[in-house]
Parts: C-alpha cells; sequence; structure tokens
C-alpha cells in the first residue's frame, strides 16, 4: 500500500507548527489505510531533525540536507519533492497552506499532473462512485474546503491522478505526539542527484523574519471587527475592550480589506484559525470563511445591527445594535464587576 | 533602454466578498447570477507592478491575457483603460469545468503560441477560488521560475528581476533571471485608475464576437485602427490535447457541493439596556470565561 507523505517546513532548523499538525493528521490517515507514513525534511544542518518528526509516528523520514536548500526557495525543494515523488508514488501528499506550501504545492502538482486543493478545512477518507463511468474508487481522500466566497462546503476528490494532494492552514488540525519513542528509518538523499545547478537561479539577496508581534492564536480572548465596524478610528474602541479584558483585536477579511487593520491580525479559511475561550464578534457578518476560522471558539458573543447576520446562527449571545455604544458600556460594566 | 514584453495574467471574478442581502435566495443560499463581475483585485496589483515597469522603461508593452466567456472582455478593456497595450481573450467551451491544472494548462499552451515575453505578472491569488495555484502551475507550465507572494518589484537590472516578497513573518528580497513569473500580494500598492485619454482612445476595443453581436464593421474599423481589435482565441489558434481541457483533463473533481444554510443554535439575546449588559458581563466574569 502506497504511502501518506507529508512536507515538513523547516524555519531555522526547527520543523514548522503546521508541519507538526500536518503530521498528526497524517498518522491517523495512514493509520486509517493501514499504509506507512513517511515525512520529507529539506534544509540545512537537519541532524538530529529525526527527533522532532518521528514521534508524530513517521515511520519514514526522507532528508535532504546542503547549504543551499536553506532559506527556502521554489526550484531546488520542487525537483527533489517531485522526484522523490515519482520513486515513492505516494497515494496522499500534504503541504502546510503557508507561502512555503502554497508557492511549492502547485508547481510539484503541475509538474506530476496530479490534483491539489488549496486550503481544505477537513481531510477525510471515503469512497467514490462516478455514475457516467460506471467506476468506483475505495478509499479516497475528501478534500473539503469552503469555496465561491464561503457561500459553499465543495467536496473534492482526485480519482485517477496521484499523489492526492492537499494543503492545510496552520491552526486547522490539532497537533499530537503519538509517541515520544517511536522508532522510524531516515533515508538521506544524494542532494547532487535530485537537483540541478539550474534549479539555483533565484538569489536571496535579504531576509528579515520578523516574528509578529500579533499573537491571536494563543489569545484567551478575541475582539474581533467586521467590516461594519466602520472605520478605522472605530476599531480603537476594539483594542481599547481587548486591552480591558486581556485578550487581542482580529479581524475578518472584509474588515482587513477595506485596510482597518493589518493582514496579521485576519481570522478565518484565509487568515489564521483560533479557538478562544472568548470570541467577541463586531460588526462581523459571519459568511462561512470567517466562520471556519472562529467557530469552535468555546463561547462566541455576535454584535450586530443585522438581526439576520450569519454569525448569530452560531453565536452564544446576540446583541442587536451599534458597536460604537456597545463596546464602551462593556468596558464600563466589566469594570463596574472586577472593581 | 530597451523595453520588456510583460503578460498579466488577469480573471474576471464574481464579487464574493460583499455577498449583500439581495444575493441570498429564500432558502439561504447564495444567487450567484446575482453578483456583479469584477476584475481580479490581486490581478489589479498585478497590472500595476507591470504598468510602474512600464513607466521606467518607454517600449515596454503589457499585453493582457484572460480566459473565460465572451464578457471576460470587460476586463481586457478595463486594462486598456489603464495603460495595457492589448489583450487576449481565451475563449472556449472545451475550458469549461477546468480546475487550476487543466487552466494552466490552457494558459500556458497560450503562452506557448504567443511566446515572445519576458516577465509574466499575475495576482496571488482569485477571490472566487482562492486557490493561489494557476501562477506557479503556469510556471512550470513554461519550465520558467517562480516568484510568489511578491509586493514590489524593486529592479530590473542585466536580466535579472529583484523583487520584494511579503510572507507570513516578514520580507525577502529575491534576484531572478528573466524570463520568469511573478505573482502579487493584495499588500502591493493598488492599481493607478483609469486614464480619461485611454477611455477615449478604447472605449470601441472589443473582440470580434462582440462586434458580430453589435452588428459592426469591424473590418474596415480593425484595419484603420488595429489597436482596437482585442484578440479572441479558442481551442483553434493554440496547440492543445483535448483530453488535457475542461472537466477530462482535471484532476480534481467536484464530489459534491454544500450550500451553506444558517440554522441558528439559539442564542440569548441581550439587549443594549444598561441592565442587560450589566448581567452579560457577570454572567462571564462568573463562568470565568472573562476576568
Amino acid at each position: 500500500m502506497n504511502s501518506v507523505f507529508v512536507y515538513c517546513e523547516i524555519e531555522d532548523g526547527q520543523v514548522a507548527e503546521v508541519s507538526m499538525e500536518l503530521l498528526t493528521k497524517g498518522r491517523a490517515l495512514a493509520t486509517e489505510l493501514k499504509c506507512k507514513l513517511e515525512a520529507i525534511a529539506i534544509g540545512y544542518q537537519l541532524d538530529g531533525i529525526g527527533k522532532d518528526i518521528f514521534p508524530y509516528g513517521v515511520d519514514v523520514l526522507h532528508v535532504a540536507d546542503d547549504k543551499r536548500l536553506a532559506p527556502y526557495t521554489t526550484l531546488p525543494h520542487n525537483s527533489i519533492v517531485v522526484k522523490l515523488f515519482q520513486e515513492e508514488k505516494p497515494q496522499i501528499a500534504l503541504m502546510g497552506a503557508s507561502s512555503v506550501g502554497r508557492d511549492l504545492g502547485p508547481r510539484v502538482s503541475s509538474a506530476l499532473h496530479s490534483g491539489l486543493t488549496a486550503d481544505c478545512t477537513s481531510l477525510v477518507i471515503g469512497n467514490h462512485e462516478d455514475k457516467k463511468l460506471g467506476k468506483e474508487y475505495k478509499n479516497l481522500l475528501y478534500q473539503i474546503r469552503p469555496a465561491f466566497g464561503g457561500n459553499i462546503i465543495a467536496t473534492i476528490v482526485n480519482p485517477e491522478c496521484r499523489p492526492q494532494m492537499a494543503t492545510v492552514r496552520e491552526g486547522v488540525m490539532k497537533k499530537n505526539i503519538l509517541d515520544p519513542d517511536y522508532k522510524g528509518v531516515i533515508n538521506n538523499l544524494d542532494v547532487s542527484k535530485y537537483t540541478t545547478d539550474a534549479d539555483f537561479v533565484v538569489e536571496l539577496i535579504e531576509r528579515h523574519v520578523e516574528k509578529s508581534k500579533i499573537n491571536i492564536k494563543g489569545s484567551p480572548i478575541i475582539v474581533a471587527g467586521g467590516y461594519g465596524v466602520g472605520s478605522k478610528e472605530n476599531f480603537d474602541l476594539l483594542f481599547e475592550l481587548a486591552e480591558v479584558l486581556g485578550g487581542e483585536v482580529g479581524a475578518s477579511r472584509a474588515a482587513v480589506d477595506a485596510g482597518y487593520v493589518e493582514h496579521a491580525r485576519q481570522i478565518g479559511q484565509t487568515g489564521t484559525t483560533v479557538r478562544p475561550k472568548l470570541y467577541i464578534a463586531c460588526g462581523i457578518s459571519g459568511q462561512i470563511q470567517h466562520r471556519a476560522g472562529m467557530e469552535e471558539s468555546a463561547q462566541i458573543i455576535a454584535i450586530n445591527t443585522d438581526l439576520e447576520a450569519p454569525i448569530n446562527s452560531i453565536a452564544d449571545y446576540v446583541i442587536t445594535g451599534d458597536v460604537a455604544e456597545i463596546l464602551p458600556k462593556m468596558i464600563k460594566y466589566y469594570k463596574a464587576n472586577t472593581k | 533602454m530597451k523595453g520588456y514584453k510583460i503578460i498579466v495574467l488577469a480573471k474576471q471574478v464574481p464579487d464574493t466578498r460583499n455577498v449583500g442581502k439581495d444575493a441570498m435566495k429564500a432558502d439561504g443560499t447564495v444567487n450567484r447570477a446575482a453578483l456583479p463581475a469584477i476584475f481580479n483585485p490581486e490581478d489589479l496589483n498585478a497590472l500595476e507592478q507591470a504598468l510602474r515597469i512600464k513607466d521606467k522603461f518607454p517600449g515596454t508593452t503589457i499585453t493582457i491575457l484572460t480566459m473565460g466567456p465572451g464578457r471576460a472582455a470587460e476586463i481586457i478593456r478595463e486594462g486598456l483603460f489603464r495603460g495595457a497595450d492589448d489583450g487576449i481573450l481565451l475563449t472556449d467551451r472545451a475550458f469549461a469545468g477546468s480546475d487550476t491544472l487543466a487552466t494552466s494548462y490552457a494558459i500556458g499552451q497560450t503562452l506557448k503560441k504567443h511566446g515572445n515575453f519576458d516577465i509574466i505578472i499575475a495576482g496571488r491569488q482569485a477571490i472566487d477560488g482562492d486557490t493561489a495555484q494557476v501562477g506557479p502551475q503556469v510556471a512550470e507550465k513554461l519550465g520558467i521560475p517562480q516568484i510568489t507572494y511578491a509586493e514590489d518589484i524593486l529592479s530590473i537590472e542585466n536580466g535579472k528581476v529583484a523583487v520584494k516578497r511579503r510572507l507570513e513573518h516578514g520580507v525577502e528580497v529575491v534576484k531572478c533571471p528573466i524570463p520568469l513569473l511573478i505573482t502579487v500580494n493584495s499588500s502591493a500598492p493598488d492599481c493607478r485608475s483609469r486614464n480619461a485619454r485611454l477611455i477615449m482612445k478604447y472605449k470601441h476595443a472589443k473582440t470580434i464576437s462582440e462586434m458580430q453581436e453589435a452588428n459592426e464593421d469591424y473590418v474596415h474599423l480593425y484595419n484603420d485602427r488595429p489597436y482596437l481589435s482585442i484578440k479572441e482565441w479558442t481551442v483553434q489558434n493554440i496547440d492543445v490535447d483535448p483530453n488535457e481541457l475542461g472537466l477530462t483533463g482535471s484532476p480534481t473533481k467536484v464530489k459534491n457541493v454544500d450550500n451553506v444554510v444558517l440554522q441558528s443554535k439559539g442564542a440569548k439575546v441581550v439587549s443594549t439596556s444598561d441592565e442587560d449588559m450589566n448581567q452579560l458581563m457577570r454572567e462571564l466574569i462568573e463562568s470565568h470565561t472573562i476576568g
């Protein structure tokens, strides 16, 4: 049985969070399919990287270690992954829906003529029948994602082409170590056999890694604003409430597109996925792409002038009214009750 | 100084960002026909990057390539009004149902036929699918390097393009030889507005199908003013394997689509009165949600 593969992103010698989440998902899929889970790590000075990867239940780790392979550039990573997939013929290949995975994934899928589904929110094994061709397919990967501005949820399958490829955003899957002593084997790749000089035409001139100061993913309380907040100035009220409650400010895509706040605060399918204790949605209509990024919040308060707003359907509390009137009251009564 | 031959890949998309009440059907699903068709936002960021190169390097030409139904010629005109030089509409029923891979095959074959390009610039992704796949896939089809997530094309010197990329946790500057394909983020500068002089010049620019539909004499018009001809290409104009097109050529299949129908889980409705606000905050504090 062909394996499930996960491409592990390496940043400064560390395995990226999204890759660990995908290894966890990949292990579950491999167990269900009764096949091996294999991982790929491409970078420089990767001695010992196995100890960060095997505990997720990885059976085989393919390592390509060369000075020219870090930081990431498209072409050499693409050549290694394409060639390795041609040799190993995985049935499923997963990558993070990050700037690396969304750069690499499509190029690999084009070279292999295999289907790729971007930004999946759920991956499930299931059967498929093509009635037109009268063919049945067992154990395909259902790649489930919102589409069309989040107004539909599509289930995508790749019946014929392999590997079945999918990207998933950070935070969508949960990471979970299977066994700290899990025994897998390392396969060191001879980089010169997998790449050519032409793969190294793109030069990296400079790179500033700016660690985001905004940590909406880890915040237990999120005050999020949408287009309905109305202005950059009105967002100040959200910042004020977030500060009083000890939380962070998030935003819907519409608010980010309107320039109210920076992109790093975007929550939803194409932003960050969050699971706070409390999510206060201000002036957010709640299209499914936004909900995909926050609906697992423990408690949701929806503040909106529109009684019919979709966000109200998943809220625990609905307050119909103007954000500019309600937030100062929340601040006032929070302070009054905590002294 | 020599100019560059630039192709801008653009897509006409339904405006899925602002689905208003009038676009919602009674059953809670979206009436797609009610959504306006627009120039994909990040493709406009891409066009602006191309126009800036044209500003710096006289003699540069910008060709807009779009694949879609006949009415997608609208976005080619939109591009001409802002400073593009010409356009190609790739339109054929054979493309219907294409996934990203079949789409990039068709676009790749069109670019091979057209030839004559130094830099291909596209938006990072289109708002109707948000996949960000067609750019890198076209680059692979053409066997040229790709620079994704671009925010600014900094310089072109000695046949190399320097590009600033905006990533999750910072920025990166890379240099890449021509020819290459660049995809541009929405964090790049907005596209300039239409130019009044160019609107006058190009308002009658049409595809042959549009001319025929309007019953206009395009033969004379195109002879006198060739810039008014928007090229309309079908599968006949490019070398393609029909098995690689449309639904047949798409490895991914849509198994099923569920319309999003909203059902309330029965929220507690809180009024904006002081009593209700006070009560709400007390409840949240008592349940240790806050505080």
